[in-house]
């Protein structure tokens, strides 16, 4: 069965290269623009896995994560956030949020691909 | 660009343009939160996506504005007319840079740099980027040192709420089998009574045992994610130090266990008492669980494994040695074997006991050790087979035909020397195989060919010698027209009777070419004749099949080694003379009522076989001996028989060159040394005959 | 006059060939041997005297008497083998003379050393280097290289030695040194 992966990112561009990256290396992806676009895209939805940036507006990664985890349905799939090297307490607070992993922005597709094969079963 | 480069560079320029405004606002209203996070989000993203799309100069740049917002967003750093300024003409220049501009400008860029990071608190040292991905430009990127295997004990310990962060173990231990031969025990005996359990809790943990080239820290890059959620214990249980721990050495099951303190001393001992298995017992005992021994067991599996492996490695292991210095030991053997030679005439004469006993150990060990050096010079043809296929393919696309090289016996091991001389003759074989025998696609396929044609390498070994034969389904050489060439090129008479064997054999000679028009490949004066020629160089002889549309083998019989022959020692005059042994028939005693003839007939068992006189032959004028041999050769599927005063007896010949002084002695090959000291001539058969006839 | 190439003091093998006194570049000496028991090669232009085994290598070794023209080298108690170092199509090649006797090692200046006269020697004047002058004596200096060259030894340029060379050559080229 295609796994359905949700990348959200304020950036278009980030957003096309993960969505590029995924979708040639087989999965289905959901876009979405920030942290409350992602939330209303996942209602009601059959997503596998999140990718999602750490800052963004209106609601960014974090409190993206914590929303999630708190929906049953999504309590348990592997949420990965993307963050830059000058942010690694947001990484606790990210996986203190429930975030199963994260990449270090910037990535190549490979490292990307070998992410989601870490936490994607 | 791609579409993927265009896309951020759309929105690079919109992030700029909404980074002026903002920027503008921040001046009017330096205390704007919201517009220094748009600040910074904004560098954020130029940065993060310029390093995914490949703008490097881009990234690293705006990396230094990114670092003062993040600041400023802190709170540590304010917002000032300076400040602006300075992020606008930083602004200013990434925008340079998306244009394509902006390289000319390095002392702007470095300018603003140093007043960027002036804003900076004292240095921080750069934090090890602890994390589950490589930055792209970290040290991680260089190539991996090739590291021997080792086998590691992993003891995977997750934290109770393990799922709460997504994590599967599953494909973490996925990743661990991947990374080398790897056996995996789960352990469930932590898990709690049916009413006790959470469903959400991860309570097994995982013993991994694994045998890898690489080391620890690629292995706690697997857990990097779950690193704060989970115990985990790496142990190296063997490498390439502990080499000599040999099967027995390695520790017993119950050493393992309290080794890994599972199991206390005392238990096993008591255990060991009562004679049974121990692992079924230490379980009926309750003593470790299941788990536990099942673990220990992989672990000495894989242990007892790594030992073989690496046993099986050492019996392998091979080191490169320059090739001079292998001719050099090659030349030394063969001047020890000269000197043996001498030492074991010697001991003789004194009929010494003594001495000749040691005469002859001495001899064993000379001859073993020739044998050995001999065999270190031997290598494998395959790897000449190989830079054919290259040849043919770039030929073959150049002629516009199709072909596909095969080989087969690429493991036939050959002296060296003799390799690197066979090349040229081969590539020559091969290029006419492609460029006279193999026919265009069409023309196969109006023959009912396929239209690929095939060229055949193979090589075997056939007694001492080494066969290579060189087989095309090509069109095959056609009689009619080689018989008419060769008439013309006045290679042999109108009216010669020839069979179709020996026709074919004529574009061996001197001066022939089939090639009706000169092309590229073999019309360059070269042709077989000088193929022949260096393989008889090489102590070897070169044959050919041929059907017309059939397509032509061609053989070369090569000695194994050109550093020493077999040879029959014989004497003329005061001289010494060697003859090969591999084509050496019989000797027989000349008739009297023969000698004094230059050549003849001599009958051998009803058969009349021609004999020459080297006496004659070499002008040697010295007395006669009464009684003269004969040393019947077979070349060329001829007899032919040797007139000398004696023969000596066969005897194994280390080849020394006579070099390019006497280039001019066509049929002597080579010289030796005697156990006397003094010097034999090796004669090339096929020379004489060929200046005879 | 001065040669070219000779700029400094050069030492020289002095040894004798029919009376005269020839000399070799020292840097181009291996060794001199005693006269040792030589091989010969079928087929070899008869200055090609044969091979010697030189501690296990197989040496070629040339009699310049029949190269320069001069009757065959009778062999004495003081005939002796110079070994000689020489570049042959590129390949370090050790080859023999045979000499009547070897005299000294000589040093001289580059004004001793004269350039070959065009007349008045029995031997070709290219394998000539110079006419040395020492104590009133004319020295002929070797040009090795020359005379060893892979023509001069396969016999290729016989046709252009002088005349009086076959004369020399003929006959009992080898009985001398077989009695």
């Amino acid at each position: 069965m295609t796994q359905t992966i949700m990348t959200v990112d304020d950036s278009a561009s980030v957003r096309q290269m993960v969505s590029f990256t995924l979708k040639r290396a087989g999965y289905e992806v959901v876009e979405a623009v920030d942290g409350k676009d992602g939330l209303r895209k996942l209602a009601g939805a059959k997503i596998n896995m999140i990718i999602t940036d750490l800052n963004m507006p209106n609601m960014d990664g974090i409190e993206m994560i914590r929303n999630v985890r708190a929906m049953a349905q999504y309590k348990f799939i592997p949420i990965i956030l993307l963050t830059t090297e000058s942010q690694d307490d947001k990484k606790k607070e990210g996986k203190k949020a429930g975030a199963t992993g994260w990449i270090i922005k910037p990535f190549k597709p490979e490292q990307l691909l070998a992410v989601v094969k870490k936490v994607l079963k | 660009m791609n579409g993927q480069e265009e896309a951020f560079k759309e929105e690079a320029y919109e992030l700029l343009t909404e980074l002026e405004t903002s920027l503008l606002e921040l001046e009017n209203n330096p205390h704007d939160m919201e517009q220094v996070g748009r600040v910074f989000r904004a560098m954020h993203t130029i940065k993060g996506s310029g390093a995914m799309f490949g703008f490097d100069a881009i990234a690293d740049f705006t990396h230094n504005v990114e670092t003062v917002f993040d600041l400023v967003r802190g709170g540590e750093i304010h917002v000032t007319k300076d400040l602006v300024n300075l992020t606008l003409s930083a602004r200013d220049h990434i925008k340079d840079l998306l244009d394509g501009h902006g390289k000319e400008d390095e002392s702007l860029e470095t300018e603003i740099i140093a007043s960027l990071q002036a804003l900076l608190p004292a240095p921080e040292p750069r934090e090890g980027t602890a994390a589950g991905v490589i930055p792209l430009d970290s040290p991680e990127e260089e190539p991996d040192v090739v590291s021997p295997l080792q086998t590691y004990m992993i003891r995977f310990c997750p934290a109770l709420d393990l799922f709460a962060t997504g994590t599967n173990p599953i494909p973490l231990l996925d990743e661990l089998r991947e990374m080398g031969e790897c056996s995996v025990t789960p352990h469930t005996e932590n898990l709690p009574m049916l009413e006790d359990i959470d469903p959400e809790a991860c309570y097994i943990f995982w013993d991994i045992i694994l045998t890898t080239d690489q080391g620890e820290n690629a292995i706690r890059d697997v857990f990097i994610f779950v690193e704060d959620e989970c115990d985990l214990f790496i142990d190296l249980i063997d490498n390439d130090e502990a080499f000599d721990v040999d099967e027995q050495n390695c520790d017993k099951l119950g050493e393992i266990l309290v080794k890994r303190g599972e199991l206390s001393g005392d238990s096993l001992d008591k255990a060991l008492e009562e004679q049974n298995l121990l692992g079924e017992i230490l379980v009926k005992e309750r003593a470790v669980s299941q788990a536990s021994v099942s673990s220990a067991l992989a672990e000495q599996a894989a242990v007892k494994k790594q030992i073989a492996r690496r046993r099986e490695a050492v019996q392998n292991t091979s080191i490169r040695v320059a090739a001079d210095k292998l001719d050099h030991l090659v030349d030394l053997v063969g001047e020890l074997v000269t000197v043996q030679a001498r030492l074991s005439q010697k001991a003789t004469m004194e009929s010494d006991p003594d001495l000749v006993s040691i005469a002859e150990e001495v001899e064993m060990l000379a001859s073993g050790l020739r044998d050995n050096a001999m065999s270190m010079r031997m290598l494998q043809i395959g790897t000449t087979f190989s830079t054919f296929k290259r040849l043919v393919r770039d030929l073959s696309n150049d002629l516009g035909k199709q072909m596909e090289l095969t080989t087969s016996g690429e493991e036939t091991e050959l002296d060296k020397t003799v390799i690197e001389k066979l090349k040229d003759p081969l590539v020559h074989i091969i290029r006419n195989s492609i460029d006279h025998g193999i026919e265009m696609p069409d023309v196969r396929k109006e023959a009912g060919k396929e239209e690929t044609g095939t060229i055949h390498l193979a090589a075997e070994h056939a007694g001492g010698n080494v066969l290579i034969r060189i087989a095309d389904n090509g069109k095959g050489l056609d009689p009619v027209v080689i018989r008419a060439k060769a008439v013309e090129k006045g290679l042999m008479a109108q009216d010669a009777d020839l069979s179709e064997k020996e026709i074919n054999n004529l574009v061996f000679a001197p001066g022939f070419s089939t090639a009706s028009e000169v092309t590229d490949l073999s019309g360059r004066g070269v042709g077989m004749d000088v193929v022949k020629r260096s393989i008889e160089e090489l102590g070897g002889s070169i044959d050919m099949e041929s059907q017309k549309g059939g397509g032509t083998t061609i053989t070369l019989k090569l000695p194994l080694t050109l550093a020493i022959i077999e040879g029959l020692l014989v004497t003329l005059g005061k001289g010494y003379f060697i003859f090969p042994l591999i084509s050496v028939e019989e000797c027989v005693e000349l008739p009297r009522d023969e000698a004094g003839k230059k050549s003849g007939l001599l009958n051998v068992r009803g058969e009349m076989v021609p004999y020459i006189r080297l006496r004659e032959e070499y002008g040697i004028d010295e007395t006669q001996p009464e009684l003269e041999h004969v040393v019947i050769m077979e070349t060329n599927e001829k007899r032919v028989g040797f007139v000398v005063d004696s023969v000596v007896g066969s005897q194994q010949a280390v080849i020394k060159k006579m070099g390019n002084a006497f280039r001019n002695a066509p049929d002597i090959s080579g010289a030796t040394i005697l156990g006397n000291g003094s010097v034999a001539l090796i004669v090339d058969v096929n020379k004489i005959l060929d200046l005879r006839f | 006059m001065t040669i070219e190439g000779i700029t400094q003091t050069g030492q020289y093998l002095a040894f004798m060939l029919d009376q005269e006194v020839y000399a070799l570049d020292i840097m181009q000496v291996r060794e001199v041997l005693d006269y040792t028991e030589i091989t010969k090669v079928p087929r070899m232009p008869d200055f090609m005297r044969g091979v010697i085994n030189l501690r296990g290598g197989v040496v070629p070794v040339v009699d310049l008497r029949f190269k320069f023209g001069m009757p065959a080298t009778e062999k004495s108690v003081n005939t002796c083998i110079i070994i000689m170092e020489n570049i042959i199509e590129g390949e370090t090649t050790l080859i023999g003379a045979l000499a009547d006797s070897v005299r000294e090692v000589l040093d001289l200046e580059p004004d001793q050393i004269e350039p070959a006269p065009k007349l008045g020697t029995r031997l070709k004047t290219g394998f000539i280097k110079g006419m040395g002058k020492k104590n009133d004596e004319f020295i002929i200096l070797l040009d090795i290289e020359r005379v060893f060259s892979a023509d001069e030894l396969s016999g290729v340029n016989d046709a252009e030695a002088l005349p009086d060379q076959d004369m020399e050559v003929s006959g009992e080229t080898e009985s001398p040194l077989d009695t």
